[in-house]
């Protein structure tokens, strides 16, 4: 029986129930290993069975991506969790990829630590957050996960364990294999535990709201702020839809005021009411509009789409952010809420999933012909049924293909999520 | 006579003034940085732009040559070491920034551009360019691209690979790939520029980079402060982390290196130090301020802290720094410059523990180090006319590296592995993390035709692409397969260049 040469590999397996899906695929067998020799006996196993095999941790952004064409084995990676290391002083942690992120800043913070990363998704494992790129507001200081994993170990598609990077922060021995499977969605390899470079919990933290009327004056203030030397932590903006009805949430929160900047800054008790201060001047409105507070604003970080909608991820350069808005929003002709890290480029928006799968292929068409003239890209990260399968929720990618190449290289028989990533990778 | 048709090949396509054959002026390009290793280019071309890049690759794929691309030949790991039989690419004349784009904070320059010429001509609108290898007056950004290049100022900012968006490469089919997101901050699919940035070479020619461009602080404040022993200089490092602060950089240097830099610079650093921590930051006027008095505060074991604001006063104290590898020449005939990783805390025990090693191999090791971050740099004196001095040295060298890896770190920060630590890899990864890592080399260069012989001890055979056949293997080990001689009595390496 497959389930129990499953059992004898990872350790703890079960026949596929109901809630088992992948993108709307259900899975045949659930196998959770709880070490990394389990997860790499478990993909050898699928690997000399023909299995396809599709990693999982909280599921948070497990109907990200394309549905992969089959999922026989989904892998849970619960079992793989754990704070493995955390030598202190050094600002650097190993996790277990099946850690929750939350546990693990919860760690972190009882040293005053923390890994510079607050992605939109909070009850994201490591290994998800990983897998799919996932970054929050504090990109717009510490970059994305690839810019704050040093080391990694991985089970390839054949049951390889392998390692690359370290536990140092500076390292240059080696590929970086670490960079190819941030954002490879699962079809390269399947995350065992992953080795960050930490930063110091800031002192004080106090956000600048500063309500705004029209999409090109955020576009215009966020130019001002990255060009002044005040240095904000992060720059979100929220633009909720031009008719100024509520936001759909990720969850929680009332709806929107009017399109809001906020302004996230960072350091000493002292510096933070100083740059804050500083910053209210440059941004010069009515006075009783801005306000200086302790506590993020209830949309920070989160994402403008639900789950019936197509959350699309729009990345420009900054100059073009106004454009890209309003292209989006002429295009579909219904209203889109915004919202995202104005000062990196890279917004979120919602496009209702009820318009027609046409409509919807139309649109992201327009869209994404008008981003490539300015050198943006436009993603649909998820998108229901039946949308999901018949829209291309990637479109072009630079290099797909050496990216194909690549896949070729590391999972020949396309066993890991096929046909979850770009170009049907 | 393979090189000879190549020649005239690109003599044809390239003109006349782009091909070196001459074997005197080939000989000059036989090293990088590291003299140790040497090789003269059968053939060297210098292309003017990308265009006369994929010419060459081209040239050199359809005559079965392998290429080698070099920048301005800093390197410190015989990264460009040539081929006797291959082609040199020389990026020298690809010296255009081709794009300064302000309001997105991004330039797009070609692979020749000399590292600092970035930050100088962006500087006036207050803008730089971070990655500062102390090579930055002579080194180009291809090259940092190609080694993954640090610097003093990463501890706080990162490496090339968190400054460069994207790239134009020339793959090793000959064939130029835009990857990466360019001026936006992320595109879709598998992130390439991360795994092409610090491949050494090996994954092709980058054509173009799109870097990042930083605003400039609004106050930078450097802070001297001089010790009695390491030991102090290195817990106060480790105080400073710990209270919470980010120094832009953090540098500590031990008595050796001072006396080295003193006679060569006259740096004037207080008499009598065991050791200086040189501590950089940066940021908004009034965090500078705060956390310059916290670092102070926190150098309580120091006999003397000096601080600087303005440039001229900064640059002083930078001055022995900055010269202190060059600057041991005034005190040892020869040298090897090392390049090493540790945890940072664990940094006053193998600081010890080099001691003890050059103690007993009766050797002198100097060090200067990027404390912030536990890279090392022990500079290991000998004396190249004395019989077996360098093998003595060579030993220490290796056995620091040893020391690296036995506690986590790593056999190298920012140097590169090229050819002269390929053969210390497997003490980092196994043959199954080696060989994945070739995958990637695989995807790129099927062939191995680019940049053969550097950092993998053993070359991989590729599947090849579509079907289960074997293709032949790239050109055999490191070293010997290049055609490089050890050129043991002069090994000297004028390491570092500020």
């Amino acid at each position: 029986m497959m389930i129990d040469l499953l059992v004898s590999a990872a350790g703890v397996a079960r026949p596929a129930g109901p809630a088992d899906t992948v993108g709307g695929r259900p899975a045949r067998f659930v196998a959770a290993p709880g070490r990394p020799d389990q997860l790499a006996a478990l993909l050898a196993r699928c690997f000399s069975e023909g299995l396809t095999a599709v990693p999982r941790g909280d599921g948070s952004k497990l109907d990200w991506g394309a549905p992969p064409s089959t999922v026989d084995v989904l892998v849970d990676t619960a079992r793989l969790a754990g704070v493995h290391d955390h030598p202190e002083g050094d600002l650097v942690v190993t996790v277990g990829a099946g850690t929750p992120l939350r546990a693990m800043q919860a760690v972190l913070g009882r040293s005053g630590e923390r890994l510079a990363l607050d992605p939109g998704s909070p009850e994201a494992t490591v290994g998800g957050v990983l897998a799919t790129g996932e970054a929050g507001p504090l990109a717009h200081t510490y970059g994305f996960p690839r810019d704050l994993l040093i080391g990694v170990e991985f089970a390839r598609a054949d049951g390889t364990l392998a390692r690359a990077g370290g536990k140092v922060v500076k390292n240059v021995a080696g590929y970086d294999l670490g960079k190819l499977l941030c954002g490879s969605y699962g079809t390269l390899g399947v995350l065992t535990s992953a080795t960050f470079r930490l930063h110091p919990l800031p002192v004080a933290r106090s956000w600048l709201i500063r309500p705004v009327h029209r999409v090109g004056e955020a576009v215009e203030l966020v130019a001002v702020l990255r060009d002044s030397p005040l240095a904000p932590a992060a720059v979100e903006v929220d633009l909720p839809p031009g008719n100024g009805g509520p936001v759909p949430r990720q969850r929680g929160g009332g709806p929107s005021g009017p399109a809001t900047l906020a302004v996230l800054f960072e350091g000493s008790a002292l510096g933070v009411p100083a740059r804050c201060h500083a910053a209210a001047q440059l941004l010069g409105t009515e006075a009783d509009e801005l306000s200086i507070v302790d506590e993020a604003p209830d949309w920070w970080g989160r994402y403008p789409f639900g789950s019936g909608d197509v959350g699309l991820r729009l990345s420009v350069p900054p100059s073009e952010l106004a454009t890209a808005v309003l292209l989006l929003r002429e295009e579909a002709g219904v209203p889109v809420p915004v919202r995202g890290s104005a000062g990196i480029g890279v917004l979120h928006a919602a496009l209702p999933g009820t318009l027609p799968v046409p409509r919807l292929a139309e649109i992201l068409a327009t869209v994404r012909a008008g981003l490539a003239e300015r050198d943006g890209w436009c993603v649909a990260l998820c998108a229901p049924e039946p949308a999901r399968g018949e829209l291309d929720l990637w479109g072009p990618a630079p290099g797909l293909e050496l990216m194909r190449r690549v896949k070729e290289q590391f999972d020949p028989r396309r066993l890991l999520s096929p046909g979850r990533f770009v170009g049907g990778i | 006579m393979t090189l000879d048709l190549l020649a005239r090949r690109l003599r044809r396509e390239l003109g006349d003034e782009a091909v070196i054959t001459d074997p005197a002026t080939r000989r000059t390009y036989d090293c990088d940085g590291l003299t140790a290793y040497r090789s003269t280019p059968g053939l060297v071309v210098l292309p003017a732009d990308a265009a006369g890049v994929r010419a060459s690759v081209r040239a050199c794929r359809d005559a079965g040559v392998p290429f080698v691309a070099r920048g301005s030949g800093t390197g410190l790991s015989a990264g460009a070491l040539p081929e006797a039989e291959g082609l040199l690419i020389v990026t020298a004349r690809m010296r255009r920034i081709l794009e300064v784009d302000l309001a997105n904070q991004r330039a797009v320059v070609e692979p020749g551009v000399i590292n600092l010429a970035v930050s100088r001509a962006v500087g006036p609108a207050g803008y730089y360019y971070a990655p500062d290898p102390s090579s930055q007056q002579i080194c180009s950004i291809g090259g940092n691209v190609a080694e993954n290049s640090g610097g003093a100022h990463c501890v706080k900012y990162g490496f090339t690979v968190n400054h460069v968006t994207g790239l134009e490469v020339c793959t090793a089919d000959g064939e130029l790939v835009r990857l990466g997101a360019g001026r936006a901050a992320q595109a879709p699919g598998y992130d390439l520029t991360g795994v092409f940035v610090g491949s050494e070479g090996t994954l092709g020619i980058a054509t173009k980079v799109w870097v990042r461009l930083l605003r400039s602080p609004e106050s930078v404040c450097t802070i001297l402060a001089a010790f009695r022993g390491i030991e102090q200089a290195g817990a106060a490092v480790s105080a400073i982390i710990a209270a919470g602060l980010r120094p832009a950089a953090a540098e500590i240097m031990d008595a050796l290196a001072i006396g080295a830099a003193e006679a060569a610079v006259a740096c004037g650093y207080p008499p009598g130090a065991g050791a200086v921590l040189i501590v950089e930051l940066d940021g908004p006027a009034v965090e500078v301020e705060a956390e310059a008095a916290a670092v102070t505060a926190l150098c309580g074991e120091a006999f003397e802290v000096r601080s600087a604001t303005d440039p001229g006063r900064r640059a002083e104290i930078w001055r022995g720094r900055k010269s202190a590898f060059a600057a041991v020449g005034r005190i040892s005939r020869d040298y090897i410059v090392q390049d090493g990783v540790i945890p940072r805390t664990a940094l006053a025990e193998v600081l010890h523990e080099i001691e003890e090693l050059a103690a007993a191999a009766g050797i002198r090791v100097a060090n200067v180090f990027h404390a912030g971050d536990g890279n090392l740099h022990p500079l290991v004196l000998y004396d190249g006319q004395e019989p077996g001095a360098l093998a003595r040295a060579e030993e220490v060298s290796a056995a620091i590296l040893d020391l690296c890896v036995k506690r986590g770190g790593s056999i190298t920060g920012e140097h590169g592995v090229g050819v002269d630590k390929a053969a210390k890899l497997p003490l980092m990864f196994s043959p199954e993390d080696l060989a994945t890592m070739q995958l990637v080399r695989c995807a790129f260069d099927a062939d191995g035709r680019a940049n053969p012989g550097k950092i993998f001890p053993t070359p991989r055979r590729c599947a090849e692409r579509g079907g289960g056949a074997v293709a032949p293997g790239p050109r055999s080990g490191a070293g010997e397969a290049s055609g490089a001689t050890r050129e043991g009595g002069t090994l000297r390496r004028p390491a570092e260049r500020a």
